[in-house]
């Protein structure tokens, strides 16, 4: 008897439960309009959409003078080496710059741009290197012979080919001998509905120099940052419609 | 030579091959590749179907997620390498027993699935992403408004 009263209790309890969660869910936003959607990430068996772009915004004032945060994440996300040399993969970078005649210098990190119009798509012999519905630009390692072009074209010097064979590579990171690879906006946190690894510890760092999100939603944080302050493309000039956009350069 | 005994050679070759056939019948059987047990009740198709098909499943599931970005579980490799893996070296294919090399070295097909991608399956760890972040989950749901029925 005592068992069956407990199990009524927390059916009942779980009841409220599911209610109190369906009450979250879907709240009325007028007679006959329903808001559905509290974070819930895309449906695994749904394809990349169009209607998204994935987007970065950083503000080169809050970027860390010599913090390398979003560096480590992402050699460690990726299962870089972290070298520097010539040979060696870096997806993400910081670059110094300073202004010649004012001497205004800067740290920004540098990364694949993601460009809406990517030299390194249209240069590709295999179509390895491609463009994702939702405007993430990546290379298909099942196509890419290794002939680099795609790394020629590329105004950023933003990819690497690696140069010897690998091991212990991450399960959601393939990564092999002979490809050509840069920054895939860590797609595989995207699709999880999370955040790439590089702006998570710039934010644990404290600096929230990087966002990211969907620029073609006017409700995201980035699209409103980007809504209320210039930004800056790099290399303009060349009508890439860049998805990385700089503030403070 | 007479009749007789070329008759009575040839029988005798006769039987020699058939023990030498049914012999390497035999040996063929004693070398058909062990496989590991896998985790797990069932594999995602019967194992009749995933001998003859696993490429072409890998290959189509592949092309979808890399290009489309179709993340189901279902005929992914990285779900063949968390039932598969073997116990003793935690991998698919790091020895000639584990369950890729086993079969592969067995038909004399080369396998490059690992030159890029991992033999062992990743941690269960979710990392310090659950942590609130300033995403805009907003991002891929856009506001669905939709009428109701």
């Amino acid at each position: 008897m005592n068992t069956n009263s407990g199990s009524t209790t927390a059916v009942e309890s779980r009841r409220a439960v599911l209610k109190a969660g369906a009450a979250i869910t879907a709240a009325t936003l007028a007679p006959g309009l329903m808001f559905y959607g509290v974070a819930h990430s895309r449906p695994a068996e749904e394809p990349a959409s169009k209607d998204v772009r994935w987007g970065m915004l950083i503000d080169t004032q809050k970027c860390g003078d010599g913090c390398k945060s979003c560096v480590t994440a992402c050699n460690e996300e990726h299962g870089l080496s972290g070298k520097t040399g010539p040979q060696d993969s870096q997806w993400i970078r910081k670059v110094d710059i300073r202004n010649l005649q004012t001497d205004a210098q800067h740290a920004l990190p540098m990364l694949c741009q993601h460009c809406e119009n990517p030299p390194c798509v249209d240069v590709c012999p295999t179509g390895a290197s491609m463009k994702r519905a939702d405007g993430i630009v990546l290379v298909d390692s099942h196509l890419c012979i290794g002939c680099r072009y795609c790394m020629m074209a590329c105004p950023y010097q933003a990819r690497s080919l690696v140069h010897e064979p690998l091991t212990d590579q991450k399960p959601d990171v393939p990564r092999g001998v002979g490809c050509v690879e840069s920054c895939t906006f860590c797609v595989q946190r995207v699709d999880r509905d999370e955040t790439p690894a590089c702006v998570e510890a710039c934010t644990e760092a404290g600096h929230n120099a990087m966002l990211f999100g969907d620029i073609n939603n006017p409700e995201t944080p980035i699209a409103k940052a980007l809504k209320a302050r210039a930004s800056t493309e790099v290399r303009a000039d060349l009508n890439l419609n860049t998805g990385v956009r700089y503030q403070g350069i | 030579m007479t009749a007789q005994s070329l008759v009575n050679s040839l029988i005798g070759a006769l039987a020699l091959s058939a023990l030498l056939g049914l012999g390497t019948v035999a040996q063929a059987a004693a070398d058909t590749p062990k496989v590991s047990a896998a985790k797990g009740d069932k594999c995602v198709e019967n194992t009749d179907f995933m001998r003859r098909n696993h490429m072409d499943l890998l290959k189509h599931h592949r092309d979808d997620t890399m290009r489309l970005g179709i993340r189901t579980t279902k005929h992914s490799l990285k779900g063949c390498v968390e039932c598969h893996a073997s116990d003793k070296t935690g991998s698919v294919a790091s020895s000639k027993e584990d369950f890729c090399v086993a079969c592969h070295s067995y038909a004399s097909v080369k396998l490059d699935c690992w030159d890029c991608h991992a033999t062992k399956p990743g941690k269960k760890t979710r990392g310090k992403s659950d942590a609130k972040m300033p995403i805009d989950h907003a991002a891929h749901d856009h506001i669905h408004a939709r009428g109701v029925k």
